[in-house]
């Protein structure tokens, strides 16, 4: 199947003795936003880790499985190119100790632009589709560690896109915002559905209702339920699906 | 009660007085070492002592001027900073962040039994394997000079500068080199635009406590960079280093003469270089908490 963005079969992952991910089997499709909500240790940051390999900086771990990202397996790829294709933006809003400008102009150096117009041209376009460049543009020199948490949350989104990704992965991007905040960040996810791959990791259940096409839902390791958002939260297919949204656990 | 109240009494009055004592016997130094080394500005002023040419102390009338001495230290403390900073910095990169968990124990261990070997045992290994090496590749009369010293002088700024900077890279938080992976950065650019940067005042701290080191060794230097206290004019001559000029005069310098003076003088003096490195290493730390 081509017009996957990920294609994932028979996934399974450990960190040592710890069974993490057990036989997942699921596709994340162009141009989606997809929620995946679960309890803590349910496997779903795991799951997100994955999918642009960091969980290989662990020293115990390890995965069986295919994963096709597009038409290649991920496994297979050349792991700086996989992970410029596949932003990610972390929990905790996490500037580099370096200026606005920098934190954003650092990854499209690191690919390889020297030209210094066409680095300003692009830091001031992903600013723009963050949502960040009216707040920041007048001071762009200033230390990123100055700016509110949302700000630095956005600043975060506009680095990944600065390096041109095809999917970003969101990992509880705000777990640690404000409502305003959320609600900004929020707004800035719908709007890069257009052009990007969404796959949002959330405690907030809430977010997930407002933000996902569809909505998976992990527990203990196991993917128990993946469908379209506004059918699994009215009728949701598993019991436990429908504790977990309904606030009986988790 | 009383009994435990009394006791409780005389142990906290007993901690008190062994605080007071570290802090009453470092006054006590640095008095004593004013007192002598003053002394010698009613012969010589500041200046001429500081900036002389000559330092001839038991000539008549005794010509007390340091420069020379300063100089010796100087080339030698820059020539060690220069060897080791780059070894040691690279050696920390090394453990913190490419070496397997096997490899980093081993390197660790090497490093602290580095910092064990007494200075003078080192001194001893130098001046009959290195300083004949010196003398044969550079094609000199004698290989006792400045050069010698800092190759020596590198090998033991090297295990604190390496184990501090491993630690400050270390402590920079794992979430900032994620950060970076995430946007495809390979693990050097990740080393080289991240992690560095972070951990730059713990390294600076590193640093300045490995000159510090440097500077105030005295036995090492004293034996192998051949003890001539003229101007050096290059780094593959002999020069003679404020300390050890202090450790083989002492000896010889009538008590109350201006010799003896002169070389508290060199004290005060060696004292406030350490002094402003330490403070300095101090301030790079502070800032990174």
């Amino acid at each position: 199947m081509v017009n996957a963005a990920f294609d994932i079969k028979g996934l399974n992952i450990w960190f040592g003795q710890i069974h993490a991910l057990k036989e997942v089997d699921m596709d994340i499709r162009p141009n989606e936003i997809l929620s995946i909500i679960g309890p803590s240790n349910s496997g779903k940051t795991t799951f997100l880790r994955m999918l642009n390999r960091l969980n290989d900086l662990h020293i115990n771990f390890r995965m069986k499985g295919r994963v096709m990202f597009g038409r290649s397996d991920i496994n297979k790829m050349d792991i700086e190119t996989l992970r410029r294709k596949i932003g990610m933006v972390f929990a905790l809003p996490l500037p580099l100790p370096l200026s606005i400008f920098e934190n954003v102009a650092y990854g499209v150096r690191m690919h390889g632009e020297k030209n210094k117009n066409r680095i300003a041209a692009k830091v001031e376009d992903a600013l723009k589709r963050g949502y960040l460049w009216e707040e920041v543009k007048d001071r762009l020199g200033e230390s990123a560690f100055k700016l509110s948490g949302g700000q630095q949350q956005r600043l975060c989104i506009a680095r990944t896109l600065a390096v041109e990704p095809e999917v970003i992965l969101f990992d509880e991007p705000c777990s640690g915002l404000d409502p305003i905040s959320t609600a900004k960040v929020e707004d800035a996810m719908l709007k890069l559905k257009e052009k990007y791959t969404i796959v949002l990791v959330t405690n907030n259940v809430k977010q997930a209702a407002r933000v996902g096409d569809r909505t998976a839902f992990f527990l203990s390791g196991e993917l128990i339920e993946l469908d379209k958002t506004d059918k699994m939260f009215t009728v949701p297919r598993d019991k436990r699906t429908d504790d977990y949204i309904s606030g009986k656990f988790g | 009660m009383v009994v435990r109240k009394v006791k409780e009494f005389i142990i906290e009055k007993l901690i008190l007085i062994c605080g007071i004592a570290s802090i009453f016997f470092v006054l006590l130094i640095f008095l004593f070492l004013a007192k002598e080394g003053l002394a010698v500005f009613k012969i010589v002023s500041p200046s001429s002592f500081l900036g002389g040419k000559s330092w001839y102390p038991i000539s008549e009338p005794p010509q007390l001027g340091i420069l020379p001495l300063i100089l010796g230290s100087a080339i030698v403390t820059l020539g060690a900073a220069v060897i080791s900073v780059p070894i040691g910095v690279g050696c920390a990169i090394y453990i913190a962040e490419i070496a397997p968990l096997k490899i980093k124990e081993v390197l660790k261990a090497g490093i602290e039994l580095l910092a064990a070997i007494p200075s003078v045992v080192l001194g001893f290994i130098g001046m009959v394997t290195l300083v004949p090496m010196v003398k044969n590749v550079f094609h000199l009369p004698t290989g006792l000079t400045a050069l010698s010293g800092s190759i020596m002088l590198a090998f033991m700024a090297m295990p604190t500068i390496v184990s501090i900077a491993e630690d400050a890279l270390y402590s920079v938080p794992k979430t900032y080199k994620e950060g970076a992976f995430a946007l495809g950065a390979t693990h050097w650019q990740t080393i080289w635009r991240v992690m560095l940067p972070a951990a730059s005042s713990g390294i600076l701290a590193a640093v300045m406590l490995g000159i510090g080191r440097v500077i105030g060794e005295t036995m090492a230097v004293m034996m192998i960079t051949g003890n001539s206290a003229v101007i050096p004019q290059s780094i593959l001559v002999p020069v003679r280093t404020l300390t050890a000029t202090i450790a083989a005069e002492m000896g010889e310098a009538v008590v109350g003469s201006e010799h003896y003076f002169a070389l508290f003088a060199i004290g005060i003096v060696l004292f406030v270089i350490s002094f402003a490195i330490n403070v300095t290493a101090d301030l790079f730390l502070h800032k990174r908490q």
